[in-house]
This record gives C-alpha cells, sequence and structure tokens, in this order.
C-alpha cells in the first residue's frame, strides 16, 4: 500500500490584476507524478521556487489544486478530516509564535489535539529540549525553536510525517541527534517526505530522492543513483613526484589504482578516489534543465513568516 | 543505503490502546488557557488590552468632576458607562482582532488547521478567553467607578438584566467584528494601527470621553452606525438615574432598540465572519 500516490498535479497562481497592473500567472506546479510508500523516506530537492513548497502544501491538506490526482493515505487531502489529520504529522518552518509561553506548555498543549499523543517529556527530550523544557520560547535559539517545530510536528504520533527542512539553523551535532531521531521514527514505520537543502541530509534519509525544478520532477532515483551517478566516472587523484598532483577521470578506477600502485610498487602518494557527490550530480541535473536561476519570491510557504 | 552505521536508534514508547478523541470543551479550554496565559505574559498586550481603560477611567473621571444641570449626575459617572464599554470593546474587538491578524501572519491558524483539532475549538476557546477577560476588566472598571465616582451599581432586576444583555451582546458583536477585522491587515505588524485607529476615534464620537450630548450631530449619527454608541447608552440606562434620560438623543433609554440593534450587529458580524475568515495569511 503506497502512502502517497500524485498523478499529473499542477498548480498555477495569478496575483496582481488590480489597480490597472497587470496580472501574472506563474505555473508553480506544472504536472508532478510521484508516489512514496508506505515506510519509505523520500527527499524533495529543488531550488527555491521549483514547486517543493507547493507540492507539499498540496499533500499536507493546507492547500487547493488545481488538476491532478492525489491520494495520501488513501483520501484526498483536499478532503481532509479530523481522522486523517490524526495520522499526519507536519514540522512547520519556524514561526515565531507562542514567545511567551513555555517549550512543555506548548507541546503539552499540541498533545491534548491527538487522541494517542507521545509523552509529552519524551518529545522534549527526543528532539533534544530536555534542559530547555520550562524556558519562555521567545528565549531560544533558532536550532531550538526548529527543535520544537519538530516536536509539534511527531507529538501526535503520525504515520506519514511532513518535515520542510527540518535541519535549518542546526549546529552539526544537533543535525547528527535529529538524524537519529528520524531513523527512530523509521524503525517505528513512519513515512517521512523531507524537503532539505542539504544534499548530505538526502543523502544520509533518504531511501529515494527527486529533484523538482521548474514545478516539475526532473530525476528520481536513491541518493546512491540519482541522475547516473553510480554509472558516472570517478576521478582519481594522486601526487605524482616529477610531475606534481595529478587527476585523472576513468571509468575503471578500481584498473587505473592498480596500475599506479604496480608503478609505485606499492602505497600511491597521496591517493584519492571520489565519486560525484549527490551535490555535484544535483547541480548538474538543474544546470542542464536550466534552473540554476531560481528565485520566484512569491514560493514563500504559507506557514511561515516572509 | 542509510548512515545508520555507528548510531544507535532507541525505540519510542509503545503506542497506548485507542483512547476517544479528545473533547470539544477540553480542546476549547485549552486553547483560552493558552491564549489568557499569553496575554498575561506579555505585557505590552496586558497594557493596551487590559490596563488601559482602567488609567483612562482614573485619569478622566478624575478630571470632569462637575454635575451635569438639570441631572443631578456628576460627568464622571456618565464617563464612567462609557468606559465599561469601551472595556468590554477593548477586550473583544480590539484583543481578537490583533491576536488573530498575528496568529495568521505567524501561520499559527496553519499549525491548528493541520491538527485534528475541530475549527470549533478555536471559535470557542476564543470565545471562553474573551469572556474571562471582558469579565475582569468589567469588574475592575466597575469596582474603580464605584469607589472613587460614586457610581451606582444597578438598583433594580430590570437594570442586572440590561446590564447582563449589553455585556453579552456587545462581547458578542465586538468578537465577531474582531474576527472579521483581524482579516484586513496584510500583516501582523499593521495589526495595532489598524485596529486602533477607528477604536479611537469611535470612542470619541460615540460618547466614551466626551458627552454623546457634545458630538456634532454628523459624528452621532456615525457613531450610531456602530455598537459602541449603542453600548454606552445601555450601560448609561444601567448605572445613571432616570433623571439623565433628557440628555440621550431621544428623551429615553430606548433600551429595545439598543439591543436589537447590538444583536443585529453581533449576527452581520458572524456572517462577515463567515465571509471573510482565512486561515493562511495568502490566497
Amino acid at each position: 500500500m503506497d502512502a502517497i500516490t500524485v498523478r499529473g498535479l499542477r498548480k498555477t497562481y495569478t496575483s496582481g490584476g488590480r489597480r490597472g497592473g497587470a496580472s501574472s500567472r506563474v505555473e508553480a506546479v506544472r504536472g508532478i507524478d510521484l508516489v512514496v510508500g508506505a515506510g519509505e523516506i523520500v527527499a524533495l530537492l529543488g531550488p527555491n521556487g521549483a514547486g517543493k513548497t507547493t507540492t507539499v502544501e498540496i499533500l499536507e491538506g493546507v492547500r487547493r489544486r488545481d488538476t491532478g490526482d492525489v491520494q495520501v493515505l488513501g483520501i484526498d487531502p483536499a478532503d481532509a478530516d479530523a481522522h486523517w489529520r490524526e495520522r499526519v504529522g507536519i514540522v512547520w518552518q519556524t514561526t515565531g509564535a507562542f514567545d511567551d509561553l513555555t517549550v512543555r506548555e506548548v507541546v503539552r498543549h499540541f498533545a491534548g489535539l491527538y487522541r494517542r499523543p507521545r509523552p509529552v517529556d519524551e518529545v522534549i527530550e527526543r528532539v533534544g529540549l530536555a534542559g530547555k523544557a520550562d524556558e519562555r520560547i521567545g528565549r531560544l535559539s533558532g536550532g531550538q525553536r526548529r527543535r520544537l517545530d519538530v516536536a509539534l510536528g511527531i507529538v501526535g504520533r503520525p504515520e506519514l510525517l511532513f518535515l520542510d527542512e527540518p535541519t535549518t539553523g542546526f549546529d552539526p551535532a544537533a543535525r547528527r541527534h535529529f538524524w537519529e531521531l528520524v531513523h527512530a521514527l523509521r524503525d517505528e514505520g513512519t513515512t517521512m517526505v523531507l524537503t532539505t537543502h542539504y544534499l548530505e541530509e538526502a543523502e544520509a534519509l533518504a531511501d529515494r530522492v527527486a529533484v523538482i525544478s521548474r514545478g516539475l520532477i526532473v530525476a528520481e532515483g536513491t541518493p546512491a543513483d540519482l541522475g547516473g551517478r553510480a554509472q558516472q566516472h570517478a576521478t582519481v587523484v594522486w601526487d605524482d613526484p616529477v610531475e606534481g598532483r595529478r587527476v585523472v577521470t576513468s571509468a575503471t578506477p578500481t584498473a587505473t589504482v592498480r596500475d599506479l600502485a604496480a608503478r609505485f610498487g606499492g602505497e600511491v602518494p597521496g591517493l584519492e578516489v571520489h565519486r560525484p557527490t549527490l551535490e555535484d550530480v544535483y547541480l548538474r541535473l538543474l544546470d542542464d534543465h536550466g534552473a540554476t536561476q531560481p528565485a520566484r519570491a512569491d514560493d514563500q510557504p504559507i506557514g511561515a513568516r516572509s | 543505503m542509510n548512515a545508520t552505521a555507528g548510531t544507535t536508534t532507541r525505540p519510542f514508547s509503545p503506542t497506548p490502546a485507542g483512547p476517544a478523541a479528545p473533547s470539544l470543551l477540553r480542546t476549547s479550554v485549552s486553547r483560552a488557557r493558552l491564549d489568557l496565559v499569553e496575554l498575561l505574559r506579555d505585557r505590552e498586550a496586558t497594557f493596551f488590552v487590559l490596563a488601559f481603560p482602567v488609567m483612562l477611567l482614573v485619569l478622566f473621571g478624575s478630571i470632569f468632576r462637575e454635575t451635569i444641570s438639570g441631572t443631578g449626575v456628576e460627568a464622571s459617572q456618565v464617563m464612567a458607562s462609557g468606559i465599561i464599554a469601551s472595556g468590554i470593546m477593548s477586550v473583544s474587538f480590539v484583543s481578537l482582532a490583533i491576536s488573530i491578524a498575528y496568529e495568521r501572519d505567524l501561520g499559527v491558524l496553519l499549525r491548528y488547521r493541520a491538527t485534528p483539532m475541530p475549527p470549533a475549538a478555536y471559535f470557542l476557546g476564543k470565545t471562553l478567553f474573551v469572556l474571562v477577560t471582558a469579565v475582569a476588566e468589567t469588574v475592575v472598571l466597575l469596582a474603580v467607578a464605584v469607589t472613587l465616582y460614586d457610581l451606582d451599581l444597578p438598583s433594580t432586576p430590570d437594570r442586572w438584566a440590561m446590564f447582563a444583555a449589553v455585556f453579552l451582546l456587545g462581547t458578542a458583536s465586538g468578537s465577531v467584528l474582531g474576527v472579521a477585522v483581524s482579516s484586513v491587515p496584510k500583516n501582523a505588524k499593521n495589526a495595532n494601527a489598524i485596529v486602533q485607529a477607528p477604536f479611537i476615534f469611535l470612542q470619541f464620537i460615540s460618547g466614551v470621553y466626551l458627552l454623546f450630548s457634545d458630538v456634532p450631530p454628523v459624528l452621532q449619527q456615525v457613531a450610531a452606525l456602530f455598537p459602541l454608541k449603542w453600548m454606552t447608552q445601555g450601560l448609561r440606562s444601567v448605572f445613571l438615574p432616570d433623571s439623565w434620560q433628557v440628555m440621550e438623543p431621544a428623551g429615553s433609554w430606548e433600551r429595545p432598540l439598543v439591543l436589537v440593534v447590538l444583536a443585529a450587529w453581533t449576527v452581520g458580524g458572524l456572517v462577515l465572519c463567515r465571509m471573510t475568515f482565512r486561515w493562511s495569511r495568502s490566497r
């Protein structure tokens, strides 16, 4: 049973047009197909304004689509009811709300909206705010506020969790800590849809990544072979005593290294072998689709402050 | 595929057996409690919404102490009736219009929309919140007026009933209009100015800081279009002796008309809410 199936999803925004100005139409999503299996973690990658947020908001049932078939946990999210909302969690982008309340007050309040919430203190501890439970939210750092957003997303024990750039503002240790949390959620069977700008995060967490550019999915695959990454030439680098630093691309890097080993009679000085990183592949994909000049200001998430 | 190596994943505590959904009442009370705690911890909001009318009552009441000739009523008592009305408007209309505009702009409304909480719980919570603050505000203003300006508490059951009716209909009409007006500011930053400016203007022409009979006739007509004028008039009919009736526009209290106008504003405001309420700030 798939958690999410999307076929031919489209959404166009019309803005302006009043006071004599010309109205503008922006095709934010231009025909997206996507399937997310139950228990799967899928990362959506793409520059700002590519249509990621619009797509996710339609799946979350907080934005209407123009056309296309969308089924999320068996129903059309446009018809979402309380029972469906019970099963879906959202990690919103930080909103700056509830400044005068404490972490525990807000998590407890949101826990009270669900049938089977997780224990409040457990959630606070798992997102790494145990020491800040009684702190006013207005006094938290950006990364700590982000953890609160994560807490509010998971407190209802969702089967399906949407994470919108969940680790923005995290330091490296907090990010690792968050990854561990995601793994624990996956072990429980939680399906997750993640948008992120951190390619190494997508690589660490996602079973599958989809790259969205200009309202279309331009590539999809496991992080290891997105865009033919696994088949691409590797780069072999070493220090040659005569010629200095040498860089060679090779379809058969093992053979290259074997030859070098034979030539040097053992250790190759300064040897490095690289496959293209996910980031290399991602940037090349965007280049190929002419999408490296992104940025439409109006695709800001509707839940976030501009 | 995943970088699980080196990290151990601790399982979460197991799911308890499925209890019933949280009750509407419990959720609404939880919402109201959160709003109250937030209001009381936010000094700026506490000052403008709760303390400001009290300060104005002390200030204006101590300036205008003369007796209005032919009525035996002190100006401070007239003013106290008006300020109690505007206090009710402050904790309903102003408080809701500003706080909901904030909640919409900051995405709080959308957060709730995406939970299983029934939308009714949000509005019921706001209703409870407004009722609690309106009762507190009215009690404090009344206590000040009774102690400092010898305002008499309602003397007959009829007057108490009128007091309750004006209080409830005033709170209701102020609340629904506040919810409707919360959609006007484009963002939270503008909310305060957009809401306070017309409210201050209305206070001056509706018989709060000036005697209504001193307001120019054209502005009296303007004031009569909005609920505040009828609330001040209704409360004067509760707190002032019948000898004051000659000072009213119609020469009488017009109690039924007061209630009809406030009820009409409540119904109209509800319709306006239904037409304008949005959970998110865009589209």
